[in-house]
């Protein structure tokens, strides 16, 4: 009797865990095209790290560890990077990958030196830190899961009302200005939804591989499809199918991290995209060329 | 006391020189994130090789690890080759599968060991003096004072031998294509160096601030210079500069030693940004505020021109009603006419505004362009 009732609270558990990857999964996915498409695939990954010395801001103001307060300071962070990584490209001759390297970098040393000074107090322990680089899906919590669901449903709607806003930016960024979109607002607009996917995210995957979570389900749905409308949907598809099974995976074998099992997941499914996917697949591919390699040995043979 | 500050700025200043060298060319070819993908995804590599060595410092360690890096260089460009995969996608997919690998290694299996990921991801400067190297019972200063210092050697000796190399092959790779310098060897040449510096610069500041000494440095001095042997000189100065003055704010308050001298990076990178000489931002500001006052005159200077000697000339040039002739604001209007008196463009004569003879010039050089 009592086993049983263990084995239901740890099921409760991992559905919880499970569903709140899938939810992360599925907003990262989708908004992830878009900078996959745009060639900013890496801003994800500058934008994770440049949270950090806002959570520690936000920690050093309020003094208190409520997550909304937390992730709205990772959010400032976050999105003050990405516009300090704007204007350097515009302003200088400094190309966006440097731009990006030195955000990334500096912004999370600072972080660092936040976080030092936090512990020097006494106030905080190491696994703030942690957390903040690793991601902890198992702790996450029928709340948590809730707040995800919330923000990523209304960053989702935001993404689909501005649907037709979005889709020229990224394909036709000149056409979209000649013809009077406000670009620079745009930009920002989905800047400032991918930051919300990012921080999201941070808790369950954490900061260094929070970028994958953007890339991998957008890279994989590349592979199947030309349309945007059928890709971003599939990316979703796929960052939710890969949260779920990482979750799952993790939960098989003791000590092994979610946040990286989920990660392998997704870079699976890329794997299998690349091979297999109609059309695109490296398989089929090789089968094409087999084929017309066999057809032109057959047509010059009968001469 | 006093020498443990030694050792530290040392390490520190000959880990950012290390870093900045090689860095200058991954800026200037814009692969500066190849540094941070190698940074993260060597990490499976140092996994394996401590679990087959069980020492952090072992030379078999750094070549491992550096082993990885280049797998990493190799993996991105094979994705990218398919053409199925844009390069920063490539980069974004590869860097995390391979770090999650050696997450999972480590919590899997290293349970026990003392394998710390703080230690590999933030470093910890102030602990690297305390590995000394000992030869025959004399000490012989830190172990990773030699490490950096043959790195940096190193990396030193690559750039000088292939300095003309390295250019070509940086600013125009089918020219050096054509004339026979295989450029493959050369970029592979620097990836190599790349991940051995990175992996050298763990122990000390770790693999996310690595990227701040290898793109931090190379990026300000690039603000600075066009000349590439100068870059280079210019990016070791400020790697020095900012590892001293990091070194030293972080021992004021007490804090993360590499963490403080990637907050240096950045402070001093936006400073040279405002105040380089004529492509700083408060230049830039200057020029556009200097062209705003110049365009106006010569605005000035035609209306006046155009109604010279006419019978319309005594209403055209009446200072009180010019901003209604040019459409401008009065105030600006005042400043501007004020603006051309100092330069003695124009002379007021009672209500009237004339030409001078520099403002005649001017005026028909501009109708002229």
């Amino acid at each position: 009797m009592e086993n049983l009732s263990i084995l239901t609270h740890l099921d409760y558990t991992l559905m919880i865990v499970a569903i709140g990857a899938a939810l992360l999964g599925a907003v990262s996915g989708a908004l992830g095209s878009y900078a996959v498409l745009r060639r900013q695939s890496l801003l994800g990954d500058a934008i994770s790290h440049a949270a950090l010395p806002g959570i520690a801001i936000a920690f050093l103001l309020t003094g208190s560890k409520t997550p909304l307060i937390l992730v709205l300071g990772a959010a400032i962070a976050g999105w003050l990077g990405t516009l300090l990584i704007l204007s350097i490209v515009r302003l200088t001759r400094i190309k966006y990958d440097s731009a990006l390297g030195i955000v990334l970098s500096t912004f999370f040393g600072f972080g660092l030196v936040l976080h030092t000074l936090i512990q020097r107090t006494g106030n905080a322990n190491q696994a703030g830190l942690d957390t903040f680089l690793f991601g902890q899906a198992a702790t996450m919590l029928a709340r948590d899961v809730l707040t995800i669901g919330i923000l990523g449903g209304i960053a989702l709607t935001v993404m689909l009302v501005f649907w037709k806003e979005l889709k020229l930016l990224v394909f036709d960024e000149g056409f979209a200005a000649s013809i009077g979109f406000p670009i620079r607002t745009l930009d920002i607009l989905l800047t400032s939804l991918l930051v919300v996917a990012i921080v999201l995210g941070l808790q369950a995957v954490g900061a260094v591989l929070m970028s994958a979570m953007l890339v991998a389900p957008a890279v994989a749905a590349r592979q199947w499809t030309d349309r945007l409308r059928l890709m971003v949907f599939l990316a979703a598809c796929f960052g939710a199918l890969a949260g779920v099974s990482g979750t799952i995976i993790s939960s098989t074998a003791s000590r092994i991290p979610t946040g990286p099992t989920i990660v392998l997941c997704a870079t699976v499914v890329v794997g299998l995209s690349i091979a297999f996917a109609p059309n695109r697949g490296l398989v089929w591919d090789r089968i094409r060329q087999q084929r017309n390699r066999r057809n032109l040995k057959m047509e010059t043979s009968r001469y | 006391m006093l020498q443990g500050h030694l050792d530290i700025l040392l390490i520190a200043i000959v880990t950012a020189v290390a870093c900045a060298l090689p860095g200058v060319f991954l800026v200037l070819r814009r692969m500066t994130l190849m540094s941070d993908a190698i940074s993260h995804a060597i990490l499976p590599g140092i996994v394996v090789a401590f679990f087959l060595t069980e020492s952090l410092s072992s030379p078999l360690l750094i070549l491992a690890a550096a082993g990885t890096g280049v797998l990493t260089v190799l993996f991105v460009e094979l994705l990218q080759r398919t053409k199925l995969v844009k390069e920063d996608a490539a980069i974004g997919l590869t860097f995390p599968a391979l770090f999650s690998i050696g997450v999972i290694l480590i919590s899997r299996f290293a349970g026990n060991v003392h394998l710390d990921m703080d230690a590999v991801l933030l470093g910890e400067l102030a602990y690297a003096p305390l590995n000394r190297l000992k030869i025959f019972g004399s000490d012989l200063g830190p172990v990773s004072l030699y490490v950096m210092g043959t790195i940096f050697v190193l990396n030193l000796v690559f750039i000088l031998l292939f300095y003309k190399e390295l250019k070509l092959v940086t600013f125009d790779a089918s020219l050096a294509a054509a004339l026979g310098f295989v450029p493959t060897v050369i970029h592979y040449g620097l990836m190599t160096l790349v991940s051995v510096t990175t992996v050298g610069a763990f122990d000390a500041v770790g693999s996310i601030l690595v990227v701040a000494l290898i793109a931090g440095p190379p990026a300000t001095a690039y603000l600075m210079t066009d000349r590439l042997s100068r870059m280079l000189i210019f990016s070791a100065i400020i790697g020095s500069v900012n590892a001293v003055t990091g070194y030293w704010v972080a021992f004021l308050f007490d804090v993360s030693i590499a963490g403080s001298i990637a907050t240096m990076t950045l402070i001093i990178f936006v400073l040279i940004f405002f105040v380089v000489p004529n492509r700083g931002l408060i230049a830039i500001a200057r020029r556009h505020a200097r062209q705003k006052w110049e365009f106006a005159q010569t605005m000035l200077v035609i209306h006046l021109l155009n109604h010279e000697g006419l019978p319309e000339a005594e209403t055209e040039s009446a200072i009180a009603d010019l901003h209604e002739h040019l459409s401008w604001d009065p105030g600006f209007t005042t400043q501007v006419v004020k603006y051309a008196l100092n330069n003695r463009c124009v002379s007021r004569e009672e209500t009237q505004l004339i030409l001078t003879e520099q403002g005649r010039t001017i005026a028909q050089q501009a109708l002229v362009e």
